[in-house]
């Protein structure tokens, strides 16, 4: 099996697992005044620790949550809830119009069910974002505004965004900023203190931990009102008994991933530009999507013209390669990436492309393998693009 | 072969992905998504539209233990099936839109795709037989046979296509899915249109077409009963429904005879006028080879309706089904299926579309253009729409009954 979906989800590290599998059959709550408990409740307390000065925060600023999603959820609808209620006029959420449907469809909630206003920053055609609108933005209603969100990676395309510029233009305007840095961490340097933004999600499977806990990283000053109500577990922000194995393996899993990142991003990113450039050569007329030089390392995204991306997935597939439409399902129909349309691109080409993303277990045997399927596919696919129904 | 099954979540289909699979075909599943703003959950039993319906089709595909994706048709779904579907209403005739799923849908959009990925055929769950000669028969299980809705293909399109339940009965069907394990082994029978999520024909259509009122008119007297909200909500041979204000004068039960769209008009008349005795269709699709006419057949006018031993004769828009008894049951709009009777299963020879009936040998008038059709007096040609008959005699009982989804 080819593996090209580690944007998806990326393998555990043997670290993290052997951390899990050490922690797991232990007993404790980490809520218990026993001794059990207390063990559960050091383990915690040391992951993190770990992660904390792994990504550049206290260690009082690491929520433990369940993952990028529910990070996203509670920083957005968190901040958004407990500044407009300190000032009323606070409402309205500034998002950009390429991030994750975690943060997207957070905003669109509070629109649709909380009254707020939103403003899009718009994308350029490489998918990054411009902090003079940003700036623009604030001067010209930042007393409306009760937080912000742009993402510090593209999940799609792979775009890496100017994070240090857009965290300044919020802070001169004095309004939280947060940032879905899922795909940021281990790929390139992500430094909580030093980016100057109000909260972080970070999640464990995109980086060698398990599925099912993540953080957000939250200043001490910044106010979140709770998604989740309980027994008032993580600075009350976020109840709900931990769960100690999962945070143990996944503060290993941040830990090793920080500690390896330069090393991934030059090995990875090696390898990302050999398959972009043999599937460059392989099918001479894809278009590379994103920025070449302000990009993850492990992401490649290509349209091909004349061909729909879900064709093309079934076709690998079948010849065990394992790659993404990169674009949000409901009930698995396809749907054309927002992310592509955001970047100005029409609907035949947003629904014509494929995401590669690489990780620590890509070999150039996957390479190898993808070119030799790649053009046969292609062609196929494109006869069955021009038999395809009118939309 | 490598085939393509489609799967619509339910268990017929489940079982023809099994067998095909268990046959040694390299098979993959997929769903077609084909309504908009699919439902999350069933209501009802009705409909494959739902993401529910989704989820059961990938899971049967587990269990099968082949790859499964979701193609999303919704749009041609939607300019093909349901579009077509409330235009032939609004035109006075009776569509079947599980007939037209078949032809526009899954044997065409989804054919053509599949070939063109490299797969030889698609599979379906239908209760048809189709064998290595080719010809199109009746399922085993009488009762649950849709070869009616399938005969519109091509001999092109059956080329491709492959029912592997045709030699089974429904309750063997739901055994074997019970056998392999899989969860929709006793899954309710889908029935009605899957795209009228209530099951209410009349208000989806009037959702669509909007409120046209108009008279209910006596076929024999030319008085009003009563008034409609839509001439559209009408099939022949309806009697229920009809809410007439004052009973007709010779006090019998009043039906449908036909739609006239032109004058918004309804005419009703007793029940022996519903009686015909020669049926024209348009658009033949010759179903198997070597067919010459005229011919003795067996013809069906509607789903799940009786074979009618008939003469089949060539006319200029396409054939005539003279049939040697009279029958009721006959709607413009759908699909005039011969069939040959065969020990090894009755032949589908020919479908094509009714454009009407009438008491006698005769081209006929069409329901659809707006005109209701003269009782062509001698059966001789030269009888145009439009001639003025009285009375439309076309026929048939409630209101468009889809013959069965996708399995």
């Amino acid at each position: 099996m080819t593996y090209l979906d580690h944007a998806a989800t990326t393998p555990m590290l043997d670290e993290a697992l052997e951390a899990y599998a050490a922690t797991a059959r232990d007993v404790g709550n980490a809520s218990s005044l026993h001794a059990p408990g207390r063990c559960a409740r050091r383990r915690v307390e040391e992951s993190r620790e770990r992660i904390a000065a792994a990504l550049g925060a206290r260690p009082s600023e690491v929520i433990f949550t369940t993952g990028g999603t529910e990070s996203d959820n509670l920083a957005v609808k968190g901040i958004f809830w407990a500044r407009r209620a300190a000032d009323p006029r606070r409402n309205r959420v500034v998002a950009s119009a390429v991030e994750h449907h975690a943060v997207m469809d957070s905003v669109a909630w509070l629109v649709a069910h909380e009254g707020a206003e939103v403003t899009w920053l718009p994308a350029d055609d490489r998918g990054r974002l411009d902090p003079a609108a940003l700036r623009a933005e604030l001067a010209a209603r930042g007393d409306e505004v009760a937080v912000i969100s742009t993402m510090w990676a593209n999940n799609e395309v792979g775009t890496v965004q100017p994070v240090a510029d857009l965290a300044a233009a919020a802070a001169a305007a004095g309004v939280p900023a947060h940032t879905d840095a899922v795909q940021a961490v281990g790929q390139v340097p992500v430094d909580f203190a030093a980016s100057g933004q109000a909260a972080l999600t970070v999640t464990g499977h995109k980086l060698g931990g398990p599925v099912g806990v993540g953080a957000l990283l939250l200043g001490r000053d910044v106010p979140c009102t709770p998604l989740l109500h309980g027994g008032g577990q993580e600075r009350d922000v976020r109840s709900g008994t931990l769960d100690v194995p999962g945070i143990v393996a996944f503060g290993v899993a941040v830990e090793t991933a920080v500690k390896q990142q330069q090393h991934f991003a030059a090995t990875v990113g090696a390898l990302r530009d050999d398959l972009v450039e043999r599937v460059s050569a392989a099918v001479p007329d894809a278009v590379f999507n994103g920025d070449r030089a302000e990009r993850l390392p492990g992401n490649a995204h290509f349209s091909f013209p004349g061909c729909e991306g879900d064709a093309l997935l079934l076709l690998l597939d079948a010849q065990g390669i394992a790659c993404s439409t990169g674009s949000a399902c409901s009930a698995g129909v396809a749907q054309p990436s927002h992310v592509l349309l955001a970047m100005g691109a029409d609907d035949d080409r947003a629904r014509s492309s494929l995401r590669f993303t690489l990780g620590h277990t890509s070999t150039r045997a996957d390479v190898d393998a993808l070119i030799a399927a790649l053009p046969g596919a292609v062609e196929r696919a494109r006869r069955a693009g021009a038999v395809k129904p009118a939309r | 072969m490598r085939v393509l099954a489609a799967m619509s979540g339910g268990v017929d289909s489940a079982v023809a992905a099994a067998r095909a699979a268990t046959a040694g075909h390299d098979v993959t599943g997929v769903h077609l998504a084909l309504a908009r703003n699919p439902q999350t959950y069933r209501t009802g039993a009705r409909g494959c539209c739902t993401i529910e319906d989704a989820r059961d089709a990938r899971r049967a595909a587990d269990v099968i233990g082949i790859p499964f994706y979701v193609w999303d048709m919704a749009d041609r779904f939607h300019a093909d099936v349901v579009d077509d579907f409330v235009a032939e209403y609004a035109a006075g005739r009776t569509p079947n839109p599980c007939l037209r799923c078949n032809e526009k849908i899954k044997f065409a959009a989804v054919l053509d795709r599949a070939l063109a990925l490299g797969f030889d055929a698609v599979v379906t769950g239908h209760h048809a037989r189709l064998g290595p000669d080719g010809l199109l028969r009746r399922s085993v299980d009488a009762a649950k046979d849709q070869s009616y809705v399938l005969a519109v293909l091509t001999r092109e399109q059956l080329a491709h296509a492959m029912f592997p339940l045709g030699d089974a009965t429904k309750a063997q069907v739901r055994a074997e899915a019970a056998a392999r394990g899989l969860a929709v082994a006793d899954k309710p029978d889908s029935h009605d249109i899957c795209f009228v999520a209530d099951g209410d024909t009349r208000g989806f259509l009037a959702g669509r077409l909007g409120a046209a009122p108009g008279d209910i008119v006596d076929a024999a007297t030319g008085e009003t009963l009563g008034r409609h909200e839509g001439a559209y909500a009408y099939t022949v041979g309806q009697r229920r429904g009809l809410r007439l204000e004052r009973p007709a004068p010779d006090g019998r039960p009043r039906y449908v005879l036909s739609i006239t769209p032109v004058t918004n008009t309804v005419t009703v008349g007793p029940a022996e006028a519903l009686d015909v005795s020669a049926v024209c269709a348009d658009r033949p699709v010759w179903t198997a080879p070597g067919l010459e006419l005229p011919m003795e057949c067996q013809v069906q006018v509607r789903a799940h309706g009786e074979p009618l031993p008939a003469t089949l004769v060539a006319t200029p828009e396409g054939v005539r089904a003279d049939l040697h008894r009279p029958a009721r049951g006959v709607a413009p709009g759908q699909a005039l299926v011969a069939y040959r009777p065969e020990r090894a299963g009755d032949v589908v020879l020919l479908s094509a579309t009714i454009t009407s009936a009438s008491v006698a040998a005769g081209p006929g008038v069409s329901a659809g253009s707006g005109v209701s059709g003269g009782p062509a007096v001698s059966g001789g040609p030269g009888v145009s729409a439009g001639s003025g008959g009285s009375a439309g005699p076309a026929v048939f009982a409630g209101p468009a009954v889809s013959g069965g989804g996708a399995g």
